[in-house]
């Protein structure tokens, strides 16, 4: 508690200072009446993990025929899983620009290094790993062990491809006793792709012969319950929900429960998007975390879920999530844009931490493992 | 987590102290510091590019003054530099004269058009227009629904239908009409650059409502992608601003520097919380100083002096300084702190901040021990803790909840900062309220504090007010705190 005070002592000083300047300051005219927004509550309150009262059970009604008759694009008849060259492959240019520069010189020079770092920058590999990758290039170059620009090119591939190996990438579901059901809780900042995300791998699960039970843990959204819960119509999952506003914790612990109680094999449970930086909702999902793992489930993957199009912030949000829930992998989504996703190399190297799934379009089958040589491939994709 | 721009840069002053002017290899060396910087900002490799060559022009045969460091020259020619490219002006909204204006929101997924739609509604409601909003996202399930229910809590009406969003938008534009509502907000779907068909959709809309302004939303924690985005959304659009949205996160949005030099158009507004007031009018400057890491003083200074009663300020700094400055103001203080949201966040802004302090992590919660150690003494005790002897720390202790040693802590601490304010007062000469009368805000500093150490170069928006470097770690002041753990 020590450092506490003295931060809460610099804190309170630092506002004197403000207050004395303030003092000079016409208070503006209008001061701006707050709205009355919902306030998420703050975990203040000891985990008391009792179902609450309101949560229901929607049981599964739906079929294909009403599921097709929703506004967002259907699979088509012909299943087949999204492979990361045909939908990346859209997005090219960023890269291969600089790629075909490098080739067409005759040797490696100084231009050819800027070319690559630049191409590895705008992919958002960040500063520190592009610097380590052209390092032990540089050094190869000068060795002589690496004389032409295509073999620099296949080295930095190899070398790329050697940093995602050997990391276990399948998603963890341990078959146990009947009652006992696994859960997946999914993480991350707003608007990463959560809720979708579960609609999807929901369907898949089901498609895979499991049966699922979707935990509308995200109570602070507007309507975000209805987003899950048209999901699970459209997948035949059943449904936790509780009140707008209400704790994530209970609805979770609530849905294990009745999971549990009707022996189904996965809980997947959605959490409210929070930016990694507000101390009082990552309390929040620390104890959700905790919760989870109280009752009859198995809490078998912690994912946290990060939109493809995130700069340098993505390795902080890793970090802090990590840090809060024990994350044990993440879904990168939106890989299907132009964004390159490149900050999973820092992610994977820097915390350890495996991509497990890929999103790669807006269909139930776009969600994908990930694999890191198509993905590698992808990037230098030339035409 | 990232370290400051100033301090980057601070080894390589430490070898130009004493030189008379910046050398082209000086410069170099600095650039590099400041390029990095700015990637790790995720401001756009392209546009780098273009900064540093500016930058360059400018820094080589620099002056290197007394009174500031070159570090921190330099320091001042990219924030000035970084401020212009982001561009002076404020969008000014110009009201359509046959009303309804009308406002297109597009963007990525999860970028937070749905969002942002509403606390737009909310601010043009706070500017005495009557909005009226149209939800055109089908795409999403139950985005309508979102929409409705934030409609709800702003008491701004809603119009959707389910089908086509082309002519959901139109009808939605009728119906404003039929109201009377002179603002119109159209939330569309989320939709990525390169997706054709959706981009063609969008562009429909946009020809049927025909906008008086398209904002685009962009994520602030979007990285080098912003670019592409940008301009392939201006090239079927024409973008009349960007919102940027959760900027309330650590990302130090870059992509709101890229995105405005790519497409030449300014960043209007900005949301800061997820509350729907949390939602402003864009400040470059501002923005410019979180980019290089510099902290936000000018947003703290705004939310203290929503938070803060003026006067009670104003009583407050002077007994400070005074050194007349009891227990129970500082529990006052602490009240109105905690209005200003998580400690956490405010140290984060703060320019300067050792970085044990920006990463310590404080929530209101760790607030409690102290208040209720206060909140158990008798007010004769608030007024004067040296009268605290072992049987009054006993009771407050069981009072409390805490320990006798908690209780011990806190008063002595307590004592030492009364101390340390009064020297400063002493040092300072004047009150604080009673000069520079017209001075703006956050220039003046006290006289004789000089700059955080490591710090802000003088004349950034924003300087210290109060003399706070004094009390930090490094500066080595008499009564300064013990280190951090």
């Amino acid at each position: 508690m020590s450092s506490t005070i003295y931060l809460v002592l610099i804190a309170v000083v630092v506002v004197f200072g403000i207050g004395a300047v303030l003092v000079n300051r016409r208070r503006s005219a209008n001061a701006k009446p707050v709205a009355p927004t919902p306030v998420r509550p703050a975990p203040t309150k000891p985990a008391k993990p009792v179902p609450t009262p309101l949560a229901e059970v929607t049981p599964p009604p739906a079929t294909d025929e009403e599921a097709e008759s929703e506004p967002e694009p259907e699979p088509e008849p012909e299943i087949e899983r999204a492979s990361f060259r045909t939908r990346m492959s859209k997005a090219r240019g960023a890269l291969t620009g600089a790629f075909l520069g490098i080739r067409s010189r005759g040797g490696i020079t100084n231009e050819t290094w800027d070319d690559l770092e630049e191409a590895m920058l705008r992919a958002d590999v960040g500063v520190r790993v592009t610097d380590e990758l052209l390092e032990g290039l540089k050094g190869r170059v000068k060795s002589k062990e690496i004389a032409d620009p295509d073999a620099l090119l296949a080295a930095l591939q190899a070398e790329m491809r050697s940093r995602l190996e050997g990391a276990d990438r399948a998603l963890t579901f341990e078959p146990g006793e009947p009652g006992s059901p696994n859960v997946w809780l999914f993480v991350g900042v707003n608007g990463v792709g959560k809720t979708t995300t579960i609609g999807k791998l929901a369907n898949q699960q089901i498609a895979d012969g499991r049966s699922v039970l979707m935990a509308a843990g995200d109570t602070f959204r507007a309507a975000a319950a209805e987003q899950l819960t048209t999901w699970a119509e459209r997948s035949g999952a059943e449904i936790v929900r509780g009140n707008e506003g209400g704790d994530p914790s209970a609805v979770i612990f609530d849905a294990i429960e009745r999971a549990s109680a009707r022996n189904i094999d996965l809980v997947l449970a959605d959490t409210a998007g929070r930016l990694h930086t507000k101390t009082n909702l990552m309390d929040e999902l620390r104890k959700v975390r905790r919760v989870a793992a109280k009752g009859d489930g198995r809490v078998t993957e912690v994912l946290l879920v990060i939109d493809a199009t995130t700069g340098q912030n993505g390795l902080t949000q890793a970090r802090e999530f990590g840090d809060a829930t024990e994350v044990t992998g993440v879904v990168l989504t939106k890989l299907d844009g132009s964004a390159k996703g490149g900050i999973v190399f820092a992610i994977e190297t820097e915390l350890g931490l495996p991509v497990k799934l890929v999103g790669l379009g807006e269909t139930i089958h776009d969600m994908v493992p990930f694999d890191p040589a198509d993905f590698i491939d992808a990037l230098f994709q030339e035409s | 987590m990232f370290d400051s721009l100033s301090s980057r840069l601070e080894g390589i002053v430490k070898r130009l102290r004493g030189k008379g002017r910046l050398t082209e290899a000086d410069v170099d060396e600095m650039l590099k510091e400041i390029r990095t910087a700015l990637l790790e900002a995720d401001v756009n490799v392209g546009v780098v590019r273009n900064v540093t060559a500016r930058i360059r022009e400018q820094a080589v045969g620099t002056q290197v003054s007394e009174a500031l460091d070159p570090g921190q020259q330099v320091v001042k020619i990219v924030n000035a530099e970084l401020t212009a490219m982001l561009g002076g002006e404020t969008l000014k909204i110009q009201y359509a004269s046959r009303p309804p204006t009308v406002i297109l929101m597009a963007g990525l997924q999860g970028s937070g058009k749905t969002t942002n739609s509403a606390k737009l509604a909310r601010w043009f409601k706070s500017q005495g227009r009557q909005p009226i909003m149209v939800g055109a996202d089908l795409q999403r399930p139950a985005a309508v629904e979102q929409l409705r229910t934030l409609g709800r809590q702003i008491d701004v009406p809603v119009f959707s239908e389910p089908g086509d969003p082309v002519s959901t938008a139109r009808r939605g534009l009728e119906e404003a009409r039929r109201l009377g509502k002179d603002v119109l907000i159209v939330d569309t779907a989320g939709r990525l650059s390169i997706d054709t068909d959706m981009m063609e959709q969008v562009r429909q809309i946009s020809a049927v409502i025909q906008p008086d302004y398209t904002f685009l939303v962009i994520d602030a924690m979007t990285g080098q992608d912003a670019v592409s985005v940008a301009e392939a959304f201006h090239a079927t659009l024409a973008i009349d601003g960007v919102i940027m949205s959760k900027l309330d996160g650590d990302a130090r949005g870059g992509a709101a520097l890229s995105v405005k030099e790519v497409i030449g158009r300014p960043i209007a507004f900005a949301s800061t919380g997820e509350k729907l007031s949390e939602f402003e009018q864009f400040h470059p400057d501002r923005m410019a100083g979180r980019i290089l890491g510099m902290g936000d003083m000018l947003s703290l200074i705004e939310q203290a002096e929503q938070a803060f009663e003026k006067d009670q300020a104003e009583k407050a700094a002077e007994k400070l300084l005074d050194g007349e400055f009891t227990l129970d103001d500082f529990l006052e203080q602490m009240q109105a702190l905690k209005k200003m949201g998580p400690l956490g966040n405010l140290m984060g802004m703060m320019p300067g901040m050792p970085k044990e302090m920006k990463n310590a992590q404080i929530g209101d919660d760790q607030l409690k021990p102290i208040e209720a150690i206060i909140r158990s003494m008798t007010p004769t005790e608030r007024r004067k803790p040296e009268i605290i002897n072992g049987s009054r720390r006993n009771r407050i202790a069981m009072g409390s909840g805490t320990t006798v040693g908690d209780v011990n802590r806190l008063v002595k601490q307590f004592a030492e900062m009364q101390k340390m304010m009064k020297r400063m007062g002493a040092m300072a000469g004047a009150r604080p309220g009673k000069k520079g009368k017209k001075g703006k805000p956050g220039r003046m500093g006290f006289p004789g504090m000089g700059g955080l150490p490591g710090g802000m170069p003088p004349g950034m928006p924003g300087g210290l007010p109060g003399g706070l470097p004094s009390g930090f770690p490094q500066s080595g002041a008499p009564g300064g705190f013990p280190p951090f753990n």
